[in-house]
Formats: structure tokens, C-alpha cells, sequence
């Protein structure tokens, strides 16, 4: 009986709207008052009975709820005759709690996206060799799958035959489907664009990266801030509290209208409801945008950071070396970048790798008498050419003459924070090429973004040498750079911001060789490709290592913290206005009392439900 | 010690998952500690003893508060 009735709230709900309007119905046009009273005690019946429930299964477990106070107020309004209040409140209370439950949703469905992207079956090769579709709880480790065109890939594994193009958006960001053959690694929640593929199951369930990043948001959705587990104690004992009271006020008052009406005013509910609901709104939003914030307490540290510190290599760069600047000086250079292709392509040194990516395709000749020169650069026979490919000290030890224009460019190149390589044909300079690892595109303007919401130091910590520290500083207009840095260097630089300066620090870097400082500072920000140990270290993850996705993590949780102070005064205020209203006034009575706490528990969740779309102007 | 995962219906109060919490540690052979409720992804999470409780009890704890299960896992 008690099951039937609670599975059926939302029937009970619109037979209840229906008698209370019929009733007024009947009052007004029809002037018929016996019908207007009996609909109204029908409709009361009828919608204190799932309250009333509610209520006795809270007390049983020694919980004082909401449900409680509604239910003794119901309960008073009834035995001083007032039906019209006892009616409306229930009908109220149920259709605002249904209202709330369809909203919350709304508020989740982020998050709730995600989690709906984790695969349930999985195509498994059971012991007769044919592929069974089976629950995705049980595959184990070691199974063989086959994935094909369309499908999840359902676990963390190798793929062992087949070739097959996958989207990887779901864990690392990037849309653009990758290719994977024979040895590939694939992940748990990608899709399968194109192809057919058999893997071996290396992770599964929970384990695999997927299955990580979701419990991760999870978690943090529900992590709960000093501030929450404050309001959560005090809830605990308001509602008793207000019981109390009421009561109080019956005995000295003897005014059961009164008693009643405190019991409406007092429940608690906007303040209970209104923190968690930005919180899961705003995680939400990060989640959609490659954003991982791990939990409340996270946004409210973030939202207040003034100084970001910033690992160099890997994070304001790309991290890989390339040709940034080159220069060509006279005839057959098609000829000449064959000629330097075919000797490069013997030498492993970075700067070569970087010079072979700028050439691309060409025709390559055998290279004869090579000699490597220690820190100058290479010397070999092309064609029945002398080859030179080196720096400035090789060229003048090749006597190669090296024109005005050429002296004027290799400064240039210089100044540019570039490693220089030359190259020369039979003693006359062809080529000059200047390699350096190069800034992310869009890194300046993002700082720039930066700045403007608010963060007044922007610092880049390296481990290169101070020249090449201070041109990238100069390029992206930051604050301070320091070069020459060692790991430990750079986590006692953050420790003396943060206990000598005061400043609230967040670190971000790609979680390599800098964890010490990523866990240090007050804000620990990685660069993480999805797959990386940095996710579980760090407080704020950038999916795919997006530094663009950092000045809207920024505004994010600058909203979000706001959002939060909103709800409370909203909570607060209308609670305060409640109560004043009720002592200074003579309108107030139960129903408005509950129509306006049922709004503002709307008004929080609705609010909240604004940062779902929150974009970084 | 088994654990369990158990996902219910959308949690629309707070004040739901201190019925469900106090349901729950009434329960003999559940790990009182270890009981997680959360709010937002609405989940129940928990050690419990299956000589001395079965998880279609304790589902039916949670059913009898009146919040339906969508899905329960126990490893």
C-alpha cells in the first residue's frame, strides 16, 4: 500500500490539482460551498498521504525531514478546519518537489552524458571461437573482443587483428578520428568509425581511463566544501529545531494557525540545495568542455588564484622542436634541401629531426665521407658536392663566406630564440634555417584572457637557459621567467609565493617531471592527454592538453563560486523576508508561506542551471 | 566482505540520503563506515557481510523508503 501510493506520486499529484480546482469552481460559479469543502478535504487526504508516509519512514530511522513539519502542518490545518490551507500546501509541496526532481536532472545531465557514454555490452570470444554479445561486466582481462563499425570500444586494450580509424573524443577531447592497426593501444568509451577490429582486454570496468575520469567526476560532484558539510550539520538540527518552536509558539500562543504556519516558513531547503546544485552544474559544464575540476572546494580555491605559474616546455610550448625561421640564398635550393634531406636523414640529433619535418618529401642521393664535427655540425660528399650543415663556427671553419644580408638574418634568427642551422654547397652558403620549440598557437591571447579575469601574475618557470626563457617571455607578455630551474627549484619557488608572499598559486604543467609542484601549489593544473597519472594528482585536468580550455576552467569556477553566494542569499533572503512578513504582517498564512519556499528552492536550482551554458566571453 | 554499487532513481532532496543512511545502518552485516551515499550521481555505495545480509535485503531497505533501484552491481 505505502509502495503503491509512492509509485504513483505523480497520478496523486494531478487527481489533487484537479479537486482543489474543481473546488474553487464550484465556490465561485457554482456557489456550491458543501462541494467546494468536500473536494478540499478529499484533495487534502489524498495529498497528505504521501507526505505522510514520507514522514513516518523518516522518523522510523530517527530523521526529522521536511516531510515531518509538512505533515504535523497538514495535520493543524485540519483540525482548526482550514481546508483551503491543508489542500493547497500538500498540492504545493508534491507538485514542487516533482518540479525540483525534473530540474535537478537537468542540472546533472552533464555529467549524467558522460557516464551514459560507458559501454554496456561487448562482443566476446567464448570458448567455441565465435564471438557472444555479453554485459560488459563480464568481460575480464585478457578476453578477446571484436569491435566493429559504430560500436564502443568496451575496454582499455591492444588491438591483435584488424585495422580501424577511432574517435578518441570521449577521453582525450580530439574529434579527429585516429588510425589504429595491429599493436595499437585503444580505450574504453571511443567509438569506432571505420573498420573492424579484434582486441585483447588489458583494463576493464573502473580501471580503464574512462572508467577513472568518470568515477573522478563523479566523486567530485558530490565532494562537499567546509562551507557544505557546515550546512549539512546545521540542517541537521534546524528542522528539529523549527518542530521545537512551533510547538513552543502553540503552547504560549495557543494559535494553531500560527504554529502551523512557522512549520511551512521554517523548512529548510533553497540553503540545503542551493550549493550542491551549482557545484554539479558547474563541474557539469567543465566536464562538457574538457575540463575536469575535482570537487567544490577545488572551484572555490580557483576562483580566487592571482598568480599561475607555468612549466615551460610541453605546456606554453609544444614541446617538439621545429623550423621556426628560414632564409634561402641563391639557385637549385629544390636541389640543395635533397642534397641536406639525404645527410640529415643519418644523423639523429633533434635539430635534424625538426629540419627532415620542414623539408618533407624529396629526392635523396647516396652521401659519401661524412664527418660529424662535435658541437658544429656535419661535413659529407653529395653528388660529387661538398656538403657543410652546421652553425655559425662550422661555416667559418669551411671558410664559407657568409654576405651582409646573411649576418643581418642569422641575427635576426638569433634574437628570435632560435639554434641556427646553416648549410653550404661547395664552400657558398644555400640555406639558413633557425629551429626552436615553438609557442602554442593561441597561448598569447589566452593569457591575455587570463589576465583579464582578474589573475595579476603570470610566471613561467624552465629548465632551459635564461636567453631562450626570456625571448618566449617577452613573446607572450608575462610577468616574470625564470630559466635554469631544476624540479626541486621550482617547487621551492611556489612554496616561498605561497607562505612568504601570500599569493594563491596554481601551477600548471604537463605533470612529467613537475608533480612536486603540481601538488604544492594551491591549485595543481595538468596538462593531461587523458591518460596520464597527472589526472589523479592534480586538482583541475585539461583534457587533451587544450591550454585553451584553461582561461575557460578559470571563468568557470569565478562563475560557479559566484553562483554559490547567490543561492545562499537567495536562501537566506527568503527565509528572513518569511519570517518578518509573518510578524509584521497580516497576509501571510501557510500556502503563500509554502508557494514561496517551493520558488525559491526553483529559484537556486534554476540559477544553477545557468552555468550548464556558461561560455568564457 | 562483498561491495556493492547500487544506482537508484534521482535524489531530489538531501534530506533523502540521511532515510536511506539511516535505513541502511539499521541493517545487520552492512560495514556501517563504509556506507557512501551521494547526492548528485544518486548512488549507494557499500561493504557489506553476505552471510548475514543478501543485497536483494538490502535493496529492499531502500525500496521501503520509497526510492526505486535502477541498477545494483556487487564484486
Amino acid at each position: 500500500m505505502q509502495r503503491y501510493i509512492l509509485s504513483n506520486k505523480n497520478k496523486i499529484i494531478l487527481i489533487n490539482g484537479i479537486l482543489i480546482g474543481f473546488g474553487f469552481f464550484s465556490k465561485f460559479a457554482l456557489n456550491n460551498i458543501n462541494v467546494f469543502i468536500w473536494s478540499l478535504i478529499l484533495a487534502s487526504i489524498l495529498g497528505a498521504a504521501p507526505i505522510a508516509i514520507q514522514a513516518y519512514q523518516a522518523l522510523k530511522v530517527k530523521v526529522v525531514s521536511i516531510d515531518v513539519l509538512v505533515t504535523v502542518a497538514v495535520l493543524g490545518a485540519f483540525l482548526i478546519q482550514n481546508f483551503e490551507e491543508s489542500a493547497i500546501v500538500t498540492f504545493l509541496f508534491l507538485f514542487g518537489a516533482y518540479l525540483e526532481q525534473r530540474t535537478l536532472n537537468k542540472t546533472r545531465s552533464a555529467i549524467k552524458e558522460l557516464t551514459e557514454m560507458a559501454p554496456e555490452t561487448a562482443l566476446k570470444q567464448m570458448e567455441n571461437g565465435e564471438f557472444e554479445e555479453v554485459d560488459i561486466d563480464d568481460v575480464d582481462e585478457g578476453d578477446i573482443l571484436l569491435v566493429k563499425t559504430g560500436a564502443k570500444v568496451p575496454v582499455d586494450g591492444r588491438v591483435i587483428v584488424g585495422e580501424a580509424s577511432i574517435n578518441e573524443a570521449s577521453i582525450t577531447g580530439e574529434s579527429i578520428p585516429v588510425a589504429k592497426e595491429k599493436g595499437s593501444n585503444v580505450y574504453a568509451g571511443t567509438i569506432l568509425d571505420n573498420g573492424t577490429i579484434q582486441i585483447v582486454a588489458d583494463r576493464v570496468g573502473e580501471d580503464t581511463t574512462f572508467g577513472r575520469i568518470i568515477e573522478l567526476v563523479e566523486e567530485a560532484q558530490d565532494s562537499k566544501s567546509e562551507a557544505e558539510r557546515f550546512i549539512d550539520k546545521f540542517s541537521k538540527y534546524y528542522t528539529p529545531a523549527v518542530l521545537v518552536i512551533a510547538i513552543i509558539v502553540w503552547l504560549f500562543s495557543r494559535d494553531i494557525e500560527l504554529a502551523i504556519t512557522i512549520l511551512v516558513l521554517g523548512c529548510p531547503g533553497a540553503l540545503v540545495i542551493g550549493v550542491p546544485v551549482s557545484n554539479v552544474a558547474g563541474i557539469g559544464n567543465g566536464a562538457r568542455h574538457g575540463v575536469l575540476l575535482k570537487g567544490s572546494e577545488v572551484i572555490g580555491d580557483f576562483s580566487r588564484v592571482d598568480t599561475m605559474v607555468f612549466d615551460k616546455t610541453g605546456t606554453l610550448t609544444v614541446g617538439n622542436p621545429s623550423v621556426a625561421d628560414k632564409e634561402y640564398y641563391g639557385d637549385n635550393i629544390d636541389e640543395v634541401l635533397g642534397y641536406l634531406a639525404s645527410v640529415e636523414r643519418e644523423s639523429d640529433h633533434p635539430l635534424a629531426k625538426a629540419v627532415l619535418e620542414e623539408i618533407g618529401e624529396t629526392t635523396i642521393s647516396p652521401v659519401e665521407n661524412t664527418e660529424v664535427i662535435k658541437g658544429e655540425g656535419i661535413v659529407a660528399n653529395v653528388n660529387g658536392h661538398r656538403l657543410a650543415v652546421g652553425n655559425v663556427a662550422l661555416m667559418e671553419r669551411e671558410n664559407v663566406r657568409i654576405s651582409e644580408k646573411a649576418r643581418a638574418d642569422i641575427k635576426r634568427f638569433e634574437k628570435n630564440g632560435n639554434s641556427l642551422v646553416l648549410t653550404s654547397v661547395d664552400g657558398e652558403l644555400k640555406i639558413l634555417m633557425g629551429v626552436r620549440d615553438q609557442i602554442r598557437p593561441g597561448v598569447k591571447e589566452d593569457l591575455q584572457k587570463l589576465k583579464k579575469l582578474g589573475v595579476k601574475n603570470l610566471i613561467m618557470l624552465s629548465g632551459d637557459n635564461q636567453g631562450t626563457v626570456d625571448v618566449v617571455s617577452r613573446e607572450l607578455g608575462l610577468t616574470e621567467a625564470h630559466g635554469n630551474m631544476l624540479p626541486e627549484d621550482k617547487s621551492a619557488y611556489i612554496k616561498k609565493l605561497i607562505e612568504e608572499e601570500g599569493r594563491i598559486v596554481a601551477f600548471v604543467g604537463d605533470g612529467v617531471n613537475d608533480s612536486p609542484s603540481l601538488a604544492l601549489a594551491n591549485i595543481g593544473i595538468a596538462m593531461g592527454s587523458g591518460t596520464d597519472v597527472a589526472i589523479e594528482t592534480s586538482d583541475v585536468v585539461l583534457m587533451n592538453s587544450d591550454f585553451s580550455r584553461l582561461p575557460h576552467a578559470l571563468g568557470l569556477t569565478k562563475a560557479t563560486a559566484r553562483n554559490m553566494k547567490q543561492n545562499i542569499v537567495i536562501a537566506v533572503g527568503v527565509v528572513l523576508i518569511l519570517l518578518a512578513s509573518l510578524i509584521f504582517s497580516e497576509w501571510m498564512n501557510m500556502s503563500i508561506g509554502m508557494l514561496v519556499h517551493e520558488g525559491s528552492i526553483l529559484a537556486v536550482i534554476l540559477n544553477g542551471m545557468r552555468l550548464l551554458s556558461y561560455r568564457l566571453r | 566482505m562483498k561491495s556493492a554499487t547500487i544506482q537508484l532513481e534521482t535524489l531530489a532532496c538531501p534530506s533523502c540520503t540521511q532515510k536511506i543512511e539511516g535505513a541502511l545502518k539499521a541493517l545487520d552485516g552492512i560495514d556501517k563506515e563504509t556506507i557512501k551515499i551521494s547526492f548528485n550521481s544518486s548512488k549507494v555505495k557499500l561493504d557489506f557481510d553476505e552471510d548475514k545480509v543478501s543485497i536483494g535485503e538490502i535493496e529492499d531497505a531502500i525500496n521501503r523508503m520509497g526510492y526505486e533501484i535502477q541498477k545494483s552491481k556487487v564484486k
